[in-house]
């Protein structure tokens, strides 16, 4: 026995609450009264994304995916679909609302991912270089050492638009052009693998899983600069990612398209691996050229700038994981390909570790002018637990925080920044209605000043000051001038700190106070936490109509604050209380109230 | 293995392109791939992998070839694997503990059919814009 036809229904939960058990019954019903049990197999699935359009079916092999399918529609699809192989096409995704505004012209575009860094990422064995070459791997670098002439390699690269993936956004063929006009001599070329944000992964992916894009990319660079020597600085609490990285590199010397005269040609190219020691303010070039070095990682003043002196005052490019692996298909498909991708001032795609309060957590890759709406509700598949979606934060601790507002905000370097926001690295964290945004700055501020080098007073002293008036509104002991001296420290750090962390460490503040007033305001006047983070501000109190008197809070309370009699209603010691919550959650009757 | 010239490259592309094809690499015409990013080992993908293994072995099955990948972009439903069987979509699993890697091999690879309420898609990928 084996099945013909295969009926997916969406499983997600969104789904669950749209009638997923229904429909998945109503199929199941209606293909075993057409006698069709043995040739056609109903399953559930997981989710599926786009839950707005939930419950989604598709079948297979076909692939054709049906949208907002109610019970009844069962047996239209079985009966049309199934037995007489005809599309049922009220059911089908509405073209139309399909996304107008990223401009690719006469590419076919087939879902609203696209993966061009991720081509290989999850389909290819990384441990094995031939599986990587069957996939067009290192064709580019052919096509560059036979075909191309070290400037056209720069010029196309530029042309296409590509931005660095490492957060400002420098367009990488810029940099490259810099570093090869240089004057003849050493120069090296330099991966950033130093990927440091909280919640950002896809550079650790991108390497996990197709290492060889990333070293062909970079042997692509040193021809166009004239580099012989690259160096991958990666930190050391990325252990596969290294190990994958030492396979490739040993795979790819073994074959010869790394060291001597790669392919038989005059370019000769050899790449090392560096570990940082994972201190975050590395994945700032100088400082990290400095740490290469085995000095200190500290940022030193630009200019002048890497391209022109930069690791052992040789002049030296650095590109960010991501913008490499863009490299070899720009070079096999034209600048000009790239280019239709995206939007006018970004050109192709961007690689999001998506995280936070999300339904499907994962690393996404979609053209550049997408929109947060897209990403979190059709492929993130909403927010978790049917609750609302209060913010997303783009750019790590150097990024902002965007409002709702924002959400059919086309997302491209321009336009973030644009909402005081930046791309970033690529970590995307969505937050709910249970998320505290003073509590969050606070976060990022922590985040930063603990990672804060310590070499310029204005990110040394600013960052830890505005992170004490955080704390201070946090706990409810804040005053109106407090914002007062953030909004003028942060301007101060803005613009007189020595690198890109103290320059943007004051973006999630500046950012927040912008579009979450309001919150701040409740914490400093009315002492209260909407979302119930800050626990200075809270108060729990037991209602004693609906205290059984269980006894379960006051056993569980690390501090006897609580008291009652066995089966006669308990009372919390707000003296006593520490706020720790414990019995709200322990609480069967709903009887303990936070406020 | 020498070192390749632009010649023997390019035939060397040209005939791994062939075997990725068939995915027929000594008879083996069905592909286990599971997920081995940090994030896929960190949930469990060492396990699923070695329980596969196992499995194929205790029931004398020689027809499969099971391989590792990087990260397939679906973190919240790690270990992912992707099954790979003639004549049957190919179909990623989420969430694979031990025991549905035995299913898998039981069901998907023995039976030919789909394992119910564990298959996790791609996001999204299938909306068509032209």
């Amino acid at each position: 026995m084996s099945y013909k036809q295969f009926i997916l229904v969406c499983g997600g939960t969104a789904c669950e609450s749209n009638k997923g058990i229904a429909l998945f019954t109503a199929l199941k019903n209606a293909v075993e009264a057409h006698g069709l049990v043995n040739d056609v197999q109903v399953v559930r699935t997981g989710c599926l994304g786009f839950c707005e359009k939930g419950p989604i079916v598709k079948i297979l092999p076909q692939d054709t995916f049906y949208v907002e399918v109610k019970p009844e529609d069962a047996e239209v699809i079985v009966a049309e679909h199934i037995v007489k192989g005809r599309v049922v096409s009220r059911l089908l995704y509405d073209k139309s609302q399909s996304r107008t505004n990223v401009g690719i012209e006469g590419i076919d575009f087939y879902q609203k991912q696209f993966r061009i860094v991720l081509r290989n990422c999850g389909v290819i064995d990384p441990d094995k270089i031939d599986e990587y070459i069957a996939r067009d791997g290192y064709k580019a670098l052919e096509k560059v050492l036979f075909e191309m002439k070290p400037e056209e390699v720069t010029a196309e690269v530029l042309k296409s638009g590509i931005r660095g993936r490492g957060g400002a956004g420098f367009p990488t063929g810029k940099k490259w052009q810099f570093a090869a006009m240089q004057p003849a001599g050493q120069k090296y070329m330099v991966c950033n693998a130093d990927e440091g944000d909280p919640g950002a992964y896809m550079d650790r992916s991108t390497l996990e899983g197709d290492p060889h894009s990333v070293l062909e990319a970079m042997a692509i660079a040193g021809y166009a600069i004239g580099a012989n020597k690259g160096y991958i600085y990666i930190r050391a609490e990325y252990p596969l990612a290294i190990e994958r990285l030492e396979t490739a590199i040993a795979q790819a010397t073994e074959y010869g398209l790394l060291g001597e005269n790669i392919l038989g040609s005059t370019f000769s190219f050899t790449i090392e691996i560096r570990l940082g020691a994972g201190a975050f303010v590395c994945g700032e070039e100088t400082a990290l050229l400095a740490s290469i070095e085995g000095k200190r990682g500290m940022p030193s003043p630009r200019p002048p700038f890497p391209a022109v002196k930069g690791l052992w005052g040789r002049p030296t490019v650095i590109n960010n994981v991501e913008t490499l692996a863009n490299i070899p298909v720009i070079l096999l498909k034209g600048a000009e390909w790239f280019s239709k991708i995206g939007t006018h001032g970004s050109k192709g795609t961007k690689v999001f570790a998506l995280t936070g309060k999300i339904n499907n957590s994962g690393l996404i890759e979609v053209p550049m002018g997408t929109t947060l709406r897209e990403i979190i509700f059709d492929i993130g598949g909403g927010i978790r637990g049917g609750k609302k979606f209060k913010a997303a934060q783009t750019g790590g601790p150097s990024g902002g925080i965007i409002p709702p507002q924002f959400l059919d905000v086309p997302i491209d370097y321009d336009n973030l920044a644009k909402i005081g926001s930046i791309m970033g690295s690529g970590g995307l964290i969505v937050m709910d209605e249970d998320d505290c945004i003073p509590d969050i700055a606070k976060f990022y501020l922590d985040f930063t000043v603990d990672e804060s080098c310590g070499k310029c007073a204005p990110c040394r002293i600013g960052g830890r000051k505005l992170l004490n008036y955080l704390e201070k509104i946090c706990k409810g002991t804040g005053t109106a001038a407090d914002i007062e001296n953030m909004k003028e420290i942060s301007e101060a750090m803005c613009r007189a700190s020595l690198c890109g962390l103290g320059q943007t460490a004051s973006n999630p503040i500046t950012s927040s106070l912008r579009y979450f007033y309001e919150e701040y305001k409740e914490h400093i006047e009315d002492k209260k936490c909407r979302a119930k983070k800050c626990k200075n501000l809270l108060s729990y109190t037991i209602v004693a109509a609906k205290c059984v008197g269980c006894t379960a809070c006051a056993r569980v309370c690390p501090v006897n604050a609580i008291t009652g009699e066995r089966k006669q209603p308990h009372a919390i010691d707000n003296a006593k209380c520490i706020k720790c919550g414990q019995c709200f959650e322990v609480c069967k009757f709903q009887a303990v109230t936070r406020a | 293995m020498a070192k390749l010239t632009l010649d023997t490259l390019r035939k060397l592309r040209e005939e791994q392109q062939k075997t990725m094809v068939m995915r027929d690499p000594s008879n083996k015409d069905t592909q286990i791939i599971v997920g081995m990013g940090t994030c896929g080992i960190a949930a469990g993908a060492k396990d699923v992998f070695n329980a596969i293994l196992e499995v194929l072995e205790a029931k004398n099955i020689t027809h499969v070839l099971v391989t590792q990948t990087g990260c397939m972009g679906l973190c919240h439903s790690e270990p992912t694997v992707e099954v790979i069987v003639p004549g049957m979509p190919v179909v990623i699993y989420g969430n694979v503990k031990r025991d549905i890697a035995k299913q898998i091999v039981q069901e998907h690879v023995i039976e030919k059919k789909l394992l119910d309420n564990h298959i996790c898609d791609k996001p999204a990928m299938d909306i068509i814009r032209k």
